[in-house]
């Protein structure tokens, strides 16, 4: 059993040009895992200080978002396309509030104090 | 000379120059447009506003556009109204309308979105134009790329309204039906951007796009004469808006240019489609996302972008969100219309609801200062009101057909008695 993988051109710059991968991971947790350790480079980019996957990537199989499918718990069927894809503009902070801490006026969050300008 | 702005990640803060891009490329996380906000405070006074064109131009200090930028198509500026008769229904005492409903050139506010982008789209080059739409954003980029030389390519759900449909290929634009929902086709427009060069407006230009939604805050605080509203009512679809609306209050406190205020943010949804409100009634800033089923097919995104940071706008402030039926929606849209001459589309029907539940729950006080946005026109969503109103037989251009008519109807809730009390004898 293999899935294809679809890699989005942000993610190229830490795998070495690679756009598309076969896979033989079995359920998301397990791609997820395979991914970094073919692209050891992506590995501190996929995920915050804690070691939690970045919430503003998203996971979509056969044009569906995996959230819909159970997530974690979707197990993979042979020849799933699995696409990822960073939110096109938000998602959510990968490090819930913490991340709003110094600094002045950020859009998104709309506080006047926040990271944004250090 | 322009106020400099560039791109920042608004997670780990790397900075990018001026390029289409929307995502950081070492944490993923999106990208927003930043200012150099001590230059603002000499170039966006009250004065230099005052001055400037009867357009959301007028701000362009705070847009990232040059500063000697002049935009082919006018946008914004629109009519801040007070609206008695609405707020008496509804039990309010101090209700206003921000009037998006004739947003120029195409009847919703995505005209000032499109307007950024498309400015943005010229600096870096673009011959070819395109944006994934719920269908005023499909007006917006169709009508003002016409305009300024574009070839456009437009992806739209199939289910789209007619009108909405009609009002993009009008304007010569390729229309891409995709028989799927919002979410699926925002998707498609990602990859789509990637493999292309064009200029998605929102997709690789959204930093810039999402800018121009600030102009509605700026005009509802000049409109007011350089004060902010106890509460704003905000319809939400990605959830940009009632951010973008919520950063220009930020800025003009901070440029001095109005006082320091705490203002409520509400947001409004269908109950169809609601994941924001969902999660702001539940205390969470998780989205689940959801699939759409609702008519108000403008605010149709189950997976909102921007949604996280809708919900701590809204629960920073003090504010609350909430969703209505489809039969509340169609309702709200008559009401509005009978009672402030305001035809609105489905998405301003979805905030007319709100904004009565709000104050009829005592999440809004009777005399607050209050501004609720229509955002968009009822003229290209009139298949929501199919079968509402009776198509009345002819009558023969003959008085006595006229006298028989009047007497059979009320018109306008005016009884027949009292059209009798004014025409005298003759009525009868």
């Amino acid at each position: 059993m293999s899935v294809k993988v679809l890699l989005p051109n942000a993610f190229q710059k830490h795998t070495n040009g690679t756009r598309e991968i076969e896979s033989k991971a079995a359920n998301l947790p397990q791609l997820i895992e395979e991914i970094e350790v073919s692209f050891p480079a992506l590995k501190q980019h996929l995920r915050d200080s804690d070691g939690q996957l970045r919430r503003f990537i998203n996971f979509y199989v056969n044009d569906e978002d995996i959230r819909f499918l159970g997530n974690e718990k979707y197990s993979f069927q042979d020849g799933d396309e699995v696409l990822v894809i960073p939110s096109i503009a938000g998602g959510s902070c990968a490090d819930g509030d913490t991340c709003f801490v110094t600094y002045r006026c950020c859009s998104y969050c709309g506080q006047e104090d926040c990271l944004c300008d250090r | 000379m322009a106020v400099s702005y560039e791109l920042r990640c608004r997670d780990c803060g790397k900075r990018f120059p001026n390029e289409p891009l929307s995502s950081c490329d070492e944490c993923f996380s999106p990208l927003e447009v930043v200012y150099d906000m001590d230059a603002a405070k000499r170039t966006f006074t009250r004065e230099a506003i005052a001055g400037g064109p009867s357009s959301m131009w007028r701000y362009r200090s705070l847009l990232p556009v040059s500063q000697d930028y002049v935009a082919p198509t006018p946008a914004g500026f629109t009519p801040l109204l007070d609206a008695p008769r609405l707020a008496k229904r509804i039990g309010a005492k101090n209700l206003f309308l921000k009037n998006d409903a004739v947003c120029l050139p195409t009847l919703s506010f995505k005209d000032r979105v499109v307007s950024v982008a498309l400015a943005n789209a010229k600096v870096f080059g673009f011959d070819t134009v395109g944006c994934s739409s719920t269908g005023n954003l499909a007006n917006a980029v169709a009508a003002q790329a016409a305009r300024m030389g574009f070839k456009t390519y437009i992806l739209v759900p199939a289910d789209l309204e007619p009108a909405k449909i009609l009002n993009t290929q009008i304007y010569g634009a390729t229309l891409v039906r995709v028989d799927g929902n919002y979410d699926h086709v925002n998707r498609l427009s990602s990859q789509i951007a990637e493999r292309f060069n064009w200029g998605f407006v929102n997709v690789n230009l959204r930093p810039y796009y999402a800018e121009g939604s600030k102009t509605v805050g700026y005009e509802i605080a000049e409109q007011l004469g350089w004060k902010l509203p106890d509460n704003v009512v905000v319809p939400m679809a990605g959830g940009s808006l009632i951010t973008k609306i919520h950063k220009a209050f930020h800025e003009l406190i901070e440029l001095g240019l109005v006082a320091e205020k705490q203002v409520r943010f509400f947001g409004a949804q269908a109950t169809g489609c609601s994941p924001i409100s969902t999660a702001v009634k539940a205390g969470t800033d998780l989205i689940e996302p959801q699939r759409p089923n609702t008519i108000a097919r403008s605010l149709a995104i189950g997976n909102p972008a921007d949604g996280p940071y809708a919900v701590r706008a809204i629960q920073q402030s003090g504010g609350w969100a909430e969703d209505v039926s489809d039969v509340e929606i169609v309702s709200a849209i008559q009401e509005l219309a009978e009672t402030e001459g305001i035809f609105t589309e489905t998405a301003g029907g979805v905030t007319t609801a709100v904004t009565a539940r709000l104050y009829a729950h005592g999440r809004i006080s009777r005399d607050d200062l209050t501004v609720a946005c229509i955002t968009g026109n009822g003229l290209k969503t009139t298949d929501a009101l199919a079968g509402k109103y009776d198509v009345e037989r002819a009558i023969r251009p003959r008085m006595a057909d006229f006298e028989e008519f009047v007497a059979q109807h009320e018109v306008r809730g005016v009884a027949i008695e009292a059209v009798s009390a004014v025409g005298g004898q003759n009525v009868g």
